[in-house]
């Protein structure tokens, strides 16, 4: 076992680690951070989805010592200080982009990495970016309307 | 996946010394080897953690050659290959943006699935693969699928890409995997054209000759209208019939033309 160091939603985090740990096993079980979903486990579904120093990955196809040092942003980091809901969460509530709920942490992650860099996306643009982030819902259009609203509310 | 050392030396020298180990691998952003190994189809003692390191990140294009250094995500690709749009394009569809961040280029080509990218784009350049041992040119790199020139513990450094006047990929994207059901890069240089063809064969990557010969002499999709790629030795499975894609290198190929020229 290998001690290691992570910033998680803010919080300096430590654990015994495997080789073999994933990161969203060392999120969930040894953080308690089960807002990130394991789906597929194997890449494909995007339920998973973290940001690592700021960009999109999934978690469950990546190693936990490989974000040893890492600032890592989770589903959980994404409600304001008091525990409310952020933007992009409030409107995936607002708009009904979520049915069962198990592909949302992915899609909101996902979500919030596009309006980093895209803060007007287009339906195609959203669509393109969702592509490895399944929903078995089928609940596609009103996570594309949740995404768009939200962006709108950012652009202020 | 079974349990293994991880190890994340500072350096490419460090890295070879690491890997000097028997059932030592390197790996790079993992996104085929950590499947692989959950499968169980892998089973290294040791991973030797080549992401991030900044010796092998990078993406720089000098007297008519892009160079893309060997642990480069493609997402950079995507962004700062501006030297060869064609690249930049490729990269810029390679799976979803979460692999796009992780998944690299010295990965993929050592990886070389049949239905990978990167390797089109290799092939059809022309390109050179840089090793920590020596120069590979991409004609002698790939050796059918899953197969290439690396040796053991070889690591892959950087790719030159010579970038050529005028080139499209073209992907028929199967939609389960999001890898390339045929893919087809088209690269026009001063002295011919190069197509090679991904997806589509049992051997994995190759050039279709008759084709560049066709698109030599008129680089219009006409050219190549009439041409019938065979369907023997074409990959079948439940996603198309050799037939099907042999068929689509052509149409592919008319594609990828139409868009370059
Ligand atoms: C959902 C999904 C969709 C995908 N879609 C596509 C697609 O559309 N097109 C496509 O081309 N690919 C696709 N891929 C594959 C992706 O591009 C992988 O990132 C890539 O094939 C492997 O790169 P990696 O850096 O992740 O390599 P790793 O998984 O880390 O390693 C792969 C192999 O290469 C070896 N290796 C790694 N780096 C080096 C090096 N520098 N020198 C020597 N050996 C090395 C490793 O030991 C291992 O054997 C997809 C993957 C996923 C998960």
């Amino acid at each position: 076992m290998t001690s290691v160091t992570m910033t998680v939603n803010g919080k300096k985090m430590s654990g015994e680690v495997e080789g073999r740990t994933l990161l969203v096993q060392f999120l969930r079980e040894a953080q308690g951070l089960t807002g990130t979903h394991v789906g597929c486990d194997t890449s494909q579904c995007g339920a998973c989805v973290v940001h690592v120093d700021g960009v999109a990955v999934k978690s469950c196809t990546m190693l936990a010592q490989e974000a040893a040092g890492a600032e890592v942003t989770t589903i959980e980091g994404m409600a304001n200080p008091d525990g409310s809901l952020g933007v992009i969460q409030q409107a995936f509530q607002d708009h009904h982009g979520l049915q069962c709920g198990f592909c949302t942490p992915g899609m909101v992650m996902s979500a919030a990495d596009l309006l980093k860099t895209n803060a007007d996306p287009s339906e195609t643009e959203i669509r393109e970016y969702l592509e490895g982030n399944i929903c078995r819902c089928t609940g596609y259009h009103n996570i594309v309307k949740s995404i768009q609203a939200a962006a709108a509310t950012l652009r202020g | 996946m079974y349990d293994f050392e991880f190890v994340k030396p500072a350096s490419v020298a460090d890295a070879l010394a690491a890997l000097s180990d028997e059932d030592a691998k390197p790996l790079s952003g993992g996104q085929t080897l950590l499947p692989t190994m959950k499968q169980r189809l892998a089973m290294p003692t040791k991973l030797v953690s080549l992401a991030g390191m900044a010796e092998l990140i990078g993406v720089s294009a000098e007297g008519g050659v892009l160079t893309v250094k060997g642990a480069t995500p493609h997402a950079k690709v995507a962004a700062e290959a501006t030297a060869y749009p064609a690249l930049a394009a490729l990269a810029s569809h390679i799976g979803d943006p979460a692999v796009r961040n992780r998944g690299t280029i010295g990965g993929s080509l050592a990886n070389n699935d049949p239905s990978a990218c990167y390797p089109a784009a290799a092939l059809a350049s022309g390109a050179t693969i840089v090793t920590t041992a020596r120069e590979i040119p991409a004609d002698e790199y790939f050796q059918g699928m899953f197969t290439t020139a690396l040796e053991e513990h070889e690591i892959i450094t950087a790719v030159k890409f010579p970038i050529p006047e005028a080139a499209n990929y073209q992907k028929f994207v199967q939609p389960a995997s999001r890898f390339a059901l045929v893919g087809v890069f088209v690269a026009k240089f001063a002295t011919g054209v190069r197509v090679a063809v991904t997806g589509a064969s049992e051997e994995g990557v190759f050039r279709w000759t008759e084709a560049e010969e066709a698109l030599s002499s008129s680089f219009t999709p006409d050219a190549v209208a009439s041409l019938k790629a065979p369907a023997e030795g074409m990959i079948g499975d439940i996603h198309g019939t050799p037939e099907y894609r042999a068929h689509l290198i052509g149409v592919m190929t008319k594609r990828a033309v139409a868009a370059a020229a």
